[in-house]
């Protein structure tokens, strides 16, 4: 099958992404990848963790993508280290906390909640 | 967002961008129970989409602009020539062209508004609803 040569990519519901070898996939979206990186975007940079072989659980995926490796994407994306990536990464989760934290606040004094959304039941 | 919708979290729910209208809160809670109670029917009216142009906007609050290339019965969905349509925060799409989305993660599907019969859709809606009381 043509889709088992291609690199493809997959957004997991926890934000990660990975991108690998799409070895096998069923009709629950279950995924096996082989040479798996994890890829890790803060801003323009990114950085690339090796992973070795993934199995993912479908429901988990919340897109699959094939990688075109004629469409140029170099342009705007910096690679850089793993330690630089994150520790920028850190950094990020750092502030996104912050903001959060105020809003929460700001929500509870209004008596108001926001469920996340990645928590909730399979429909 | 925009569209006025109900957030019933884990339920699809559809909204129609008719240039500015916005619309009615009753015809969206009718189409989400409808996907409940009559799964059959949005795989079938989706099926009759194929080839069209759809923003899909998933719970993760990522839009992806595509054509619908297929579906199957869970409503996963099948997009080739993909963009990403609000500000690119998402980079890691630059290099996709097509994409897999599973039916679970989509929040809306956006659909051309000539390409839908609302009226149509709303008597099917309301006769499988109908039905199922029975």
């Amino acid at each position: 099958h043509q889709q088992l040569f291609e690199k493809h990519l997959v957004l997991l519901r926890d934000g990660r992404t990975l991108i690998g070898y799409l070895r096998s996939i069923d009709q629950f979206a279950n995924l096996v990848f082989h040479q798996t990186v994890e890829r890790i975007h803060v801003g323009k940079k990114f950085g690339d963790i090796p992973r070795g072989i993934f199995i993912v659980r479908g429901e988990n995926v919340v897109l699959l993508g094939e990688i075109d490796m004629d469409k140029p994407c170099d342009t705007v994306l910096q690679q850089v280290s793993i330690e630089e990536i994150l520790e920028e990464q850190r950094l990020q989760q750092q502030a996104k906390q912050e903001t959060e934290k105020v809003k929460m606040q700001v929500l509870k004094d209004r008596g108001l909640s926001i469920p996340k959304a990645d928590n909730l039941d399979e429909y | 967002p925009e569209h006025t919708s109900v957030f019933l979290s884990n339920l699809y729910s559809f909204s129609f961008k008719k240039k500015k209208k916005q619309p009615t809160a009753t015809l969206t809670v009718q189409l989400t129970l409808a996907c409940v109670s009559a799964p059959q029917l949005f795989y079938s009216f989706f099926k009759s989409l194929v080839g069209k142009d759809v923003v899909v906007e998933l719970k993760n609050d990522l839009s992806i602009c595509g054509t619908l290339h297929s579906v199957d019965q869970y409503l996963n969905i099948k997009l080739t020539d993909i963009s990403v349509t609000d500000p690119e925060k998402y980079p890691h799409m630059l290099s996709v062209k097509n994409c897999f989305i599973r039916g679970s993660v989509v929040r809306y599907v956006q659909l051309p508004a000539d390409e839908v019969d609302t009226q149509l859709l709303q008597d099917a809606a309301r006769k499988e609803a109908m039905q199922q009381k029975q």
